[in-house]
């Protein structure tokens, strides 16, 4: 079995590693490149997969992995049902702060397939903060890529005094107001 | 985040609406669904529905809208507005040019109230508004032949209805067929004179998921005909539709494994029975439905397309289908 853990490896200096779970490749690829083109003081690695586990066979020259989002097209029911299988792929200690879901497709509810009450309590049952954004849409996907990269240099440790851990509770109660 | 989980809505036969909950919850955020609701009531006996009143509405495409509260409507003054709208469509067709009201015309406008279209004595009765014209050529004799007709309804709405101001009236669905031309004059008429806003409204693949299967469980007498699905598959250049036919009893079969307590439906039960459907398919095809889009929803009782279209096919299930279709346009209107 091969279960994502947080702290089986080192880190390396200076450089953060995301990983970005999505049945949509084309979406994907478009945010991690948004991503990519953000200013940042330090390396950036993006991993990019389709469904969780990884390939085993790779598994000594990934690095570690500072944080997980996965996409969620509320258009898709796969892309959830994808997301759910793929959580049991990750350990536990990952959902300290360090997994996010990001909803892409928020504002056309005429084509929503998915209801949102599942995605609610998928954010609660795994603790994690849930994103909203529309990546279709060039300004909010910069805004989210933004974001995201914040979340990732928390994660990763370059942000003296805030963890992941604390920061995902802090995320959790101004979403509870 | 709080819970939907009590959103239940009892028949109205019962009594009290309680639907207190069904628009709480995730209100203001993406997307709002009740996590249950309930089977359209049981086919009504015959002396209850004078089915020939609304046969008229079976077997044709209405183009669903949704509308604002009207302002100061009342349903004794039907045959004024007629008048008016007649008036106003006239000025319309032969703009620029002054019109006397109530001068003989190409398109005759009857407005009728029809009382039985409502769940409940709290609903307003719904009202029908129909364009004929008669030939030029034989004006007398010849028989007016219906071109347009749209109706506003609201079953069971009341919840919604109790809490707008004095003056407004609540029959938050429009339905219409017809030219479309007829549709935005009659729209913008009712717009100018009642203060209210008229939406198309769409289903998104959600709730058609939803008709799918509350129709499922429906009883029908004659040999029913195929349910359908239609599927279309996105992000590819040319656009691809799956049509996905049923036997009506396989899927009567099927839904009567999956359902629990008969009357109710919960989101997690039409979750399942589409997954089942879902992964029969992909045994087969090996083509994953769930990432694609529901498009279009035909049963025995009714079919509805996400564009707003919506087929009535039971006069039995009318009331039914017209209360979930109440509830679409006021979650839109909110």
């Amino acid at each position: 079995m091969a279960v994502l853990r947080p702290f089986d490896k080192l880190p390396a200096l200076n450089s953060a590693v995301l990983l970005l779970v999505s049945s949509d490749e084309g979406l994907q690829q478009k945010l991690a490149e948004a991503i990519l083109r953000e200013k940042k003081n330090f390396k950036i690695n993006i991993h990019l997969a389709t469904s969780l586990p990884l390939p085993s066979e790779r598994d000594h020259l990934r690095p570690r992995i500072d944080m997980i989002v996965f996409m969620i097209d509320i258009k898709s029911k796969y892309s959830l049902k994808n997301v759910e299988a793929s959580l049991a792929y990750v350990d536990a200690s990952f959902f300290l702060g360090k997994v996010c879901f990001l909803v892409t497709g928020v504002g056309r509810v005429n084509c929503c397939s998915i209801e949102m009450n599942a995605i609610w309590k998928l954010g609660e049952i795994y603790s994690s903060p849930v994103l909203f954004c529309e990546l279709e849409m060039e300004g909010i996907r910069v805004a989210t890529a933004q974001r995201l990269l914040r979340m990732l240099q928390i994660c990763a440790g370059h942000i003296p005094g805030v963890s992941a851990l604390s920061f995902g509770s802090l995320m959790r109660s101004s979403a509870n107001d | 985040m709080e819970s939907v989980d009590g959103a239940v809505r009892t028949l109205p036969s019962i009594g009290r609406l309680s639907r207190g909950l069904l628009f709480g919850g995730v209100h203001g955020r993406v997307g709002l669904s009740p996590s249950s609701r309930l089977l359209p009531p049981a086919p009504p006996s015959q002396e209850n529905v004078d089915s020939q009143k609304t046969t008229f509405l079976l077997r044709k495409q209405w183009t669903l809208y949704s509308v604002t509260p009207l302002y100061r409507f009342s349903d004794t003054h039907l045959k004024d507005y007629a008048r008016l709208l007649s008036a106003f469509i006239a000025a319309e067709k032969q703009k620029g040019l002054a019109v006397e009201i109530g001068v003989e015309l190409g398109i005759k406008v009857a407005i009728s109230s029809l009382p039985d279209l409502r769940g409940s004595d709290r609903d307003q009765a719904a009202i029908l508004v129909q364009l004929s014209s008669r030939s030029p050529a034989s004006p007398k004799n010849s028989e007016e032949k219906v071109i347009w007709s749209g109706w506003f309804c609201s079953v069971s709405g009341d919840d919604f209805s109790e809490n707008v101001p004095e003056d407004f009236t609540c029959l938050p669905l429009f339905l219409a067929n017809g030219a479309e031309s007829y549709t935005s004059i009659v729209g913008s008429w009712f717009q100018k004179t009642f203060d209210c806003c008229f939406r198309r409204l769409a289903i998104s693949p959600l709730n058609l998921s939803w008709m799918a299967a509350m129709w499922t469980g429906c009883k029908v007498d004659k040999t029913a005909s195929a349910m359908e699905l239609v599927f279309s598959v996105p992000h590819l250049p040319q656009p691809l539709d799956i049509s996905y036919a049923i036997h009506p009893e396989d899927a009567k079969a099927l839904w009567d494994t999956v359902q629990k307590t008969p009357g109710e439906i919960t989101q997690e039960e039409v979750d399942v029975f589409m997954d089942c459907l879902y992964s029969h398919f992909h045994r087969h095809f090996k083509i994953r439905l769930s990432a694609t889009k529901l498009v279009k929803v035909s049963t025995a009782i009714a079919s509805a397309h996400c564009d707003g279209i919506i087929k009535f096919l039971q006069s039995q299930y009318l009331t039914g289908v017209l209360m979930l279709l109440t509830e679409l346009a006021i979650s839109q209107i909110q």
